[in-house]
């Protein structure tokens, strides 16, 4: 086999590599999901596990004397998706050059995010068990926990952008920051979903 | 498959698939819980159909590979067994028209998939290797001076792959007649005409017609 000599003609570092037609920002956001997914994975796997056996004891979930409070969690999910919704906006507004719409999707996603998370603090503090507690008791933590720091982490995010786009950053040809931002929000909010579902109405 | 984090309006509409799709599992679990359980396997199924068979409707993104030098011609040859065909060679000449033309030949180590997957390449590559050696051999004798190189075992990779490190002109693909031919089953020239911002010409070469002459 005769190799193409190309290492003596380039100087400098190689032009980068494109082959998997994805750039290597939106790609890094991918792999990243791919990692949160894994973990989230490994909180759910806990809880089933934790469910499969405890319900085997007395049939009933959660194990009395412990409730859910489903009204406020299915109040906080209608909070996170309008947040996704008013996130969509600032996205939207950013790509047709509506900067006022852009900055009040930010806000206003920011103050839902805020709202989320209030609210679970302040269920926390009502729910009268703690993480010691029992195993049912560990594993919600545990989940709702885990979700509420990357909420805090999207918030974090999503308060970068918004003094970004009061700077006068982003544009129609440049949103890079709202659309990998914007990503991470809509992948908190689905995992949210996940965790609504199975943790406080099944 | 697609992503369907691709971009954020992909995304913002993953939201509400999530939410169609769990809404449907709870309501037919507060019916009964066996329901559930169908109604969970079947979604399951059509999501995970709908995410493998949404990527065959999108038009890759096109390529422009980067300039080649400006003093030389430079011509990339993607061929398996009518890597020697003489209409390939004929093809190559003409294409050089008398310029300073530089040839790169690469063959694909095509492979079984069950190979592939248990990364058992090495008579694939020894056979594309032999081929390679034979053609080049031919391609000397007929007056064109050839480089060669084996590429991966998926030919729009292999194609893909020396457009980064060739940086040719022009893209030449051997195939077998059609219905002979695997590659043109696979739409492997459609699939390089697709990606790549690149001129490409197609080469029938008729091994048995050529064998008969």
């Amino acid at each position: 086999m005769t190799s193409a000599a190309e290492a003596h003609e380039h100087h400098g570092p190689p032009p980068i590599h494109y082959s998997s037609r994805v750039s290597p920002s939106v790609l890094g956001m991918y792999l990243f999901i791919a990692s949160e997914i894994m973990l989230f994975g490994s909180f759910f796997t806990v809880y089933f596990f934790d469910r499969v056996v405890n319900n085997g004891v007395n049939g009933v979930w959660p194990p009395p004397p412990y409730h859910r409070p489903v009204y406020v969690a299915a109040i906080n999910t209608l909070i996170l998706v309008t947040s996704s919704a008013s996130m969509h906006w600032a996205d939207t507004s950013a790509k047709k050059g509506n900067r006022a719409g852009m900055k009040a999707g930010l806000v206003l996603t920011v103050c839902l995010g805020f709202t989320f998370l209030f609210t679970q603090v302040i269920e926390y503090h009502r729910l009268g068990f703690n993480t010691s507690d029992t195993s049912f008791a560990a594993t919600f933590f545990g989940l709702t926990g885990l979700h509420g720091a990357h909420v805090f982490v999207g918030l974090t995010i999503l308060l970068c952008m918004t003094i970004r786009a009061f700077r006068g950053h982003f544009s129609p040809e440049h949103h890079h920051g709202i659309e990998i931002g914007g990503i991470y929000w809509h992948f908190v909010d689905v995992m949210w979903i996940v965790v609504f579902v199975t943790v406080y109405l099944l | 498959m697609r992503n369907p984090f691709r971009s954020e309006a992909d995304a913002f509409r993953f939201v509400w698939v999530t939410i169609g799709y769990f809404a449907l599992i709870v309501v037919a679990s507060l019916i009964n819980e066996w329901l559930g359980v169908a109604v969970f396997i079947v979604l399951t199924g059509v999501v995970i159909w709908w995410l493998f068979h949404s990527a065959e409707r999108e038009t890759p993104v096109k390529q422009a590979p980067a300039a080649s030098p400006a003093d030389e011609h430079r011509i990339l040859v993607v061929a398996n067994e009518t890597v020697g065909g003489p209409e390939l060679r004929s093809e190559i000449q003409e294409r050089a028209g008398g310029r300073r033309t530089r040839v790169l030949v690469v063959c694909p180590a095509l492979n079984s998939p069950l190979r592939h997957w248990a990364s058992d390449e090495d008579d694939a590559r020894h056979a594309a290797q032999e081929r390679l050696d034979r053609s080049l051999e031919s391609m000397r004798a007929a007056g064109i001076d050839a480089e060669g190189q084996i590429g991966d075992g998926d030919p729009l990779q292999a194609i893909e792959d020396a457009i980064r490190t060739f940086r040719p002109d022009e893209l030449i693909i051997s195939t077998h007649p059609p219905g002979r031919s695997h590659w043109l089953e696979r739409g492997v020239v459609d699939g390089a005409r697709e990606r790549y911002e690149i001129r490409l010409t197609h080469v029938v070469v008729d091994l048995d017609a050529d064998a008969d002459h």
